[in-house]
């Protein structure tokens, strides 16, 4: 019950950094190593107010969504858009998008060592309070509530609005998107931004109650790659699935095994998804 | 074509005789330099052998070198085995984790063996770490051998000119020329009956066999040898940044990567230690964006334009 609890907690905090991921790889076809590194920076943003005029991180995080829209936005623009104009076919524009990514995430690593080099360490909410019979960390909670608030809302928008609906049909064909009248460029970008607001918005959670420090962005990235792979890539709601099946095993063996096979678990899980369902949980074969 | 290739080959002969007279001239920082260039020289020309013609941008350096350094370490410190028998098992688990992973991943789109190389060495650390933790106990482990510094540059610079004989070969074969096929499209390799997966995966495990090779070798370099640090993250990608600066399509391209990279890696690390990774980051967007050849293919594009004019 312990693990259950725990690990729907964390699947539903990693739910939103890969659905970030998935609106950047699923839209806008940019496969965004950086993404952890976004993640670590929403940390950072929360560590800093925090400690410096203790401002609460779920404050923090109405600045921080905004600003990673923005900086994600002029990303696209800037770094990532040339790369897709002068692909010359999909394979190419994924290794060269891959490489800028990591170029990016490198260069992130090194601003956010320079300016604080140590683990970002503060307290916040870290009341015991008890659900179902079982003691959990207030802001985990927390966390994943918002986390969720977040995800009904991205689903609802998508889903239900004219902008969302064309940010879906860029998602499956981009030239028939084309065809009826999308401007893909201007809806890709948006998706990136967007993307990157979101991912942002979880670091910022997520450091209320695990410890990060500057270089621990791949360890993110990697994870958020894995679920998505296991969702479905373009599918939000594979990623939501995903995320929480990865909290739980996650939390399962870390509880019952050893803390530091986390990311071993998360690699088991990835290989047998590679070996019998490459689609994704709910992707169609050859999709 | 055949009297070009022979060239080539005659001129890595001419180059790897040079540089094996490198430690008779040089000793102490300098020579520890060189060997460092020699252990890169090794893994980049390494990793272009598989990753030259397929384009798939391999992380796994990190693992297998890891592979090699530990397994040396354990066999040396807790079984008392000697260094020549470890330096010749790790290869042999190193191709078999390769054909594994190839297995895996090889047959699906690159973006998957990209991401699952990516995680590797951290995860192997991880389980390596836990494995000693909880059933060998903690301790550190010892690599003491009678090598110099200018033995293992020696036997670096025998595996460097190895891997680019062996390269050489293979791009006379049947299985080179089926990967030049793939790398200029991997559907037409298909309809013309070429295996494609079991050619990326051979390449693959030739690709791990040296680069742990490398790691068993530059062990002795450290002598005190830990987990977290032999499974480093941070060689994978030295190593792709490397190659790519230099250019990946020729097997020597590397090399010309290799040399300034550690040189300005080396003044880097000694008067700002905390702007490495930094650096690491703006080569790879240079790379992306003003070199996607690599400076070999800059610099055969400008020879061909001074043709043209």
């Amino acid at each position: 019950m312990d693990i259950l609890i725990s690990g729907l907690l964390l699947g539903g905090t990693y739910a939103l950094v890969a659905m970030g991921l998935n609106l950047q790889y699923g839209v806008a076809r940019i496969m965004n190593l950086a993404n952890g590194e976004t993640l670590v920076l929403g940390a950072l943003a929360a560590f800093l107010a925090f400690t410096a005029i203790s401002l609460s991180p779920l404050v923090t995080m109405l600045v921080v969504a905004p600003l990673s829209f923005a900086a994600n936005w002029v990303a696209y623009r800037l770094l990532l858009r040339p790369l897709v104009k002068r692909a010359k076919s999909p394979g190419q524009l994924e290794v060269d998008s891959i490489l800028a990514t990591f170029g990016i995430s490198f260069a992130l690593v090194g601003l956010m060592v320079s300016i604080h080099g140590e683990y970002y360490t503060y307290s916040f909410l870290a009341r015991p309070i008890e659900i179902l019979g079982t003691t959990v960390a207030e802001n985990r909670l927390v966390a994943a509530l918002v986390a969720a608030g977040i995800g009904a809302a991205l689903v609802g928008w998508l889903n239900f609005t004219r902008t969302g609906t064309a940010v879906r049909a860029v998602s499956v064909d981009r030239q028939a998107a084309q065809l009826v009248g999308i401007n893909v460029a201007r809806v890709s970008a948006l998706a990136f931004a967007l993307g990157g607001a979101v991912t942002a918005t979880g670091g910022t959670l997520i450091s209320t109650f695990i410890t990060l420090d500057g270089s621990m962005g791949v360890i993110f990235t990697m994870k958020a790659l894995i679920i998505v792979i296991m969702g479905g890539v373009g599918d939000l709601r594979g990623s939501i699935i995903a995320a929480i099946v990865l909290g739980l095993v996650e939390t399962a063996v870390a509880s019952l095994i050893d803390p530091g096979l986390t990311l071993v678990s998360a690699y088991v899980i990835f290989l047998g998804i590679l070996l019998f369902r490459p689609q994704g949980l709910f992707g169609k074969r050859n999709a | 074509m055949t009297a070009k290739g022979w060239k080539d080959l005659v001129l890595i002969g001419v180059l790897v005789l040079a540089a094996a007279f490198v430690p008779l001239v040089t000793d102490g920082y300098w020579l520890s330099i060189a060997v460092t260039a020699m252990m890169y020289i090794a893994l980049t020309t390494a990793w272009t052998l598989f990753s030259g013609p397929t384009h798939y941008i391999s992380l796994a350096t990190g693992a297998f070198f890891g592979v090699g350094g530990y397994l040396v370490a354990t066999g040396m410190s807790d079984h008392d085995l000697p260094f020549w028998l470890m330096a010749a098992i790790a290869p042999v688990v190193s191709v078999v984790l390769a054909a594994l992973i190839g297995a895996a991943t090889l047959r699906l789109s690159g973006i998957y063996f990209v991401i699952f190389t990516l995680g590797l060495a951290e995860m192997i650390r991880g389980l390596v770490s836990w494995v000693q933790n909880n059933f060998l106990g903690s301790r550190g482990l010892y690599v003491l051998t009678d090598f110099t510094e200018a033995h293992i540059y020696w036997m670096l610079l025998a595996i460097a000119a190895t891997v680019y004989v062996i390269g050489w070969l293979i791009d006379r074969s049947r299985l080179g020329f089926a990967m030049k096929i793939i790398g200029n499209d991997e559907g037409v390799a298909k309809h013309l009956g070429i295996d494609t997966a079991r050619a990326k995966v051979l390449l693959f495990m030739v690709t791990g066999f040296f680069s742990t090779l490398v790691g068993a070798i530059v062990a002795p370099r450290y002598s005190y040898i830990e987990p977290n640090q032999v499974f480093s993250p941070e060689l994978s990608f030295m190593v792709v940044i490397m190659a790519l600066l230099g250019g990946t399509q020729k097997l020597w391209g590397p090399i010309i990567g290799v040399i300034p990279f550690i040189l300005i890696w080396e003044t880097i690390t000694a008067s700002f230690p905390n702007a490495t990774t930094l650096y690491l980051g703006l080569c790879f967007l240079a790379i992306v964006y003003f070199l996607p050849n690599g400076v070999v293919g800059l610099v055969q594009k400008i020879i061909a334009k001074g043709r043209s004019a």
